[in-house]
């Protein structure tokens, strides 16, 4: 596999004893101009990888924070042409921390998949994580983002086992995300042990770094689960912080930007402590 | 098969696509369970067993097979309409005298075996009208497991009897607000619900919609309503109707009435979609093969109701179980290729059927078939009087009542 942002930040991670912390926020919540300081603010806070949501509709997978953050970009205006700008106006300033977008798969078929993987390469994006997209559907979107240089970011999840597992993979690239809990996002506190085991399970099965998401809110579940991981993936408890800053009419507030950057300086101290801790 | 290679019956192939449309769009959550579910259905499918208790719950517990009936009046009327000179003879496919009142059961009695035989032990429903909720209840109740049916808040308000009828019958009944309230958020929401409790939770889909293999097996439960249609058509007149028309919403009722006479090239079929306000307003209208185009939602690729950016509209109908952005795959497939054809009705072309239907047939329809009927009040007039109609009558309207009165100003 070439070289990517996406493995030299693991690997630069990994050369520091530690595993990223890997930061989610919605694309234009709760407005463009917001949205992107606080994506830059979260890489000045040590979010070691950041992904952006596309905003969709209908949501199938995510839990209530998301939902509503998804909610706000769409009445904000938000659309995917202002979604791929942002990661433009973020590459003026950022060219080493790896973008990469996740979303569904709907808002990427109307643009035309072929197009949208050149426009989301030019515009600096490294990967995708498009969650309806199973292996089987290989050939709509990963193929396509594959050849056009994108890493193809695959979830992997407790009912994927170790039969399936081989298939998840064969076309991953990046990292592999494993989701933590049967459920949707921001839903219950993951199992330390049990996370620890299935991180070691998928590692059989390939050299990619493992990241782990779904119910990690605070730096204690995140140097938990970060003794295991290489990396850590936190995005309801950003999302919800974004929420409670807001004003009644769901509007930026000067507390909105640095409640994401307080809420992440405090996390990455939490995978800093991770392997420490471990020892 | 090779004497059915040119079939229009085959469909879906080996990963569950009719052409472009269908296939499994799910989260890797759900994967696994989608191919055992796949499994679990073909294994069924094949099992004289399986086959023998679903038939013996259809004629006992449903009430199978449901009467077709001669609708002398209404074809009068469309005759009068004609000046006496044209005017086919209108049948209706009386799917709204099984158990729980439409088609419904006739998926869910099928389902609910196949949920037992996996040893699944929980059931979870969307529900629009809330005529699938209840078909889902009921069965739930008759085989002792719980059931949790998600239904739109909009919906559980214009649907009051039908929510209490599922509390009656012991079902959990969760309004969604997320959304604008409506079918498709409750389907979301059960997609979530499954999502989290996969391992012991059986998802009944009460639509020919969603991932592979749903499309397929819901078609073939709902298929005895054309198999049904096509024998006594042929008892009572010695050949095939000239035309088969039906409501489409998710379009079960639809798929199971058109399936079996896809081969038939003598058999015009036609779907109606909910034009709600008229296919011109924007949102205004369920019609998406009408005024959608492709997309991916819910598991399968279909025509939706979407804006520029891919984001899913609301859509509108009259009729709660009609008011769903997508369309089952299958009927995309049919639509392109030009064997079927779909055609909106407006709320007020429905409201009008609804009443003239009542009152010249003496049988209350549901607001969805009221949609097709509707389309039979067009066309029979302009058939010749040697041909016949069967329409597919997949509810009965006593859950419409209420919501009827009010769209007449009447109060009750």
């Amino acid at each position: 596999m070439t070289e990517t942002r996406i493995s030299r930040r693991f690997a630069d991670c990994a050369a520091q004893g530690r595993p990223a912390l890997v930061t989610f926020v919605m694309a234009g919540d709760p407005d463009l101009d917001t949205s992107l300081a606080i994506a830059r603010a979260l890489a000045a806070a040590g979010a070691d990888v950041i992904e952006l949501g596309m905003p969709f509709s209908d949501p199938m997978a995510d839990g209530p924070a998301i939902q509503a953050a998804g909610q706000r970009a769409l009445k904000g205006g938000q659309t995917m042409a202002k979604t791929l700008d942002l990661v433009r106006r973020f590459r003026e300033s950022d060219t080493t921390t790896p973008i990469v977008l996740m979303g569904y798969y709907n808002p990427i078929y109307v643009r035309g998949s072929e197009h949208f993987v050149a426009e989301a390469k030019t515009a600096g994006v490294d990967g995708l994580i498009i969650v309806d997209l199973p292996p089987e559907a290989d050939d709509e979107l990963c193929l396509p983002a594959l050849a056009a240089g994108l890493n193809f970011i695959r979830l992997a999840t407790p009912t994927t086992d170790d039969k399936r597992l081989p298939a998840v993979l064969a076309n991953t690239s990046g990292f592999v995300y494993y989701v933590s809990i049967t459920g949707i996002t921001g839903s219950a506190v993951p199992d330390a042990a049990k996370v620890a085991g299935a991180v070691g399970r998928i590692k059989r099965h390939t050299d990619l770094p493992v990241a782990v998401g779904f119910g990690v809110r605070d730096a204690m579940t995140a140097r938990e689960i970060g003794r295991n991981a290489d990396g850590v993936v936190v995005g309801s408890a950003l999302v919800a912080a974004i929420a409670a800053s807001l004003d009644a009419d769901g509007r930026a507030t000067a507390k909105t930007v640095s409640a994401v950057g307080d809420l992440v300086t405090d996390l990455a101290s939490g995978v800093r402590a991770a392997r420490a801790a471990a020892e | 098969m090779t004497t059915l290679s040119n079939s229009l019956r085959n469909g879906p192939d080996d990963r569950g696509f009719f052409g472009i449309y269908g296939g499994r769009f799910v989260a890797e959550t759900l994967m696994p369970l989608i191919l055992e579910l796949e499994k679990a259905y073909e294994d069924a499918r094949v099992d004289p067993s399986f086959k023998a208790e679903l038939a013996a719950l259809s004629t006992h517990y449903a009430g199978r097979p449901s009467a077709l009936y001669y609708a002398e009046r209404l074809t009068e009327f469309c005759r009068e309409k004609s000046g006496g000179k044209f005017g086919a003879e209108i049948w209706f496919k009386r799917e709204e005298l099984n158990h729980t009142g439409s088609h419904k059961i006739n998926n869910c009695l099928g389902q609910i075996l196949l949920a037992r035989r996996m040893g699944k032990t929980r059931i979870i429903a969307e529900t629009g009208a809330g005529q699938h909720g209840v078909a889902s209840a009921t069965v739930s109740a008759r085989f002792g497991l719980p059931c949790m049916v998600y239904m739109g808040a909009v919906d559980v308000e214009r649907q009051k009897p039908n929510v209490f009828r599922m509390k009656l019958l012991g079902a959990e009944v969760t309004p969604v607000t997320s959304g604008a309230g409506t079918l498709k958020d409750a389907m979301n929401e059960a997609l979530r619900d499954w999502v989290t409790n996969v391992e012991n939770t059986y998802y009944l889909i009460g639509t020919a919609a969603g991932p592979h293999p749903y499309p397929a097996m819901v078609r073939d439960f709902q298929s005895v309503i054309g198999t049904e249609t096509k024998e006594q058509f042929f008892a009572q007149k010695g050949r095939l109707p000239d035309a088969v028309v039906a409501c489409i919403g998710g379009g079960s009722n639809a798929i199971g009435m058109f399936h079996p006479f896809l081969d038939d090239a003598s058999v015009q079929i036609c779907g109606v979609e909910a034009g709600g306000h008229g296919i011109d307003v924007e949102n205004g209208h369920a019609a998406s093969m009408t005024g959608g185009r492709p997309g991916v939602l819910h598991g399968n690729r279909t025509y939706l109701l979407q804006d520029d950016d891919g984001q899913i509209l609301e859509g509108h109908s009259i009729s709660a179980g009609l008011d769903y952005p997508g369309v089952g795959p299958e009927h995309s497939w049919l639509r392109d290729t030009g064997r079927v054809s779909y055609v909106p009705a407006t709320d007020k072309e429905a409201l009008d059927a609804f009443q003239i239907c009542s009152k010249l047939e003496g049988i209350i329809p549901a607001l969805e078939p009221s949609h097709a009927l509707a389309q039979v009040l067009k066309m029979a007039p302009t058939m010749d009087r040697d041909k016949s109609i069967v329409v597919c009558l997949s509810g009965r309207g006593d859950k419409d009542v209420f919501s009827v009165a009010g769209y007449l100003g009447e109060t009750m």
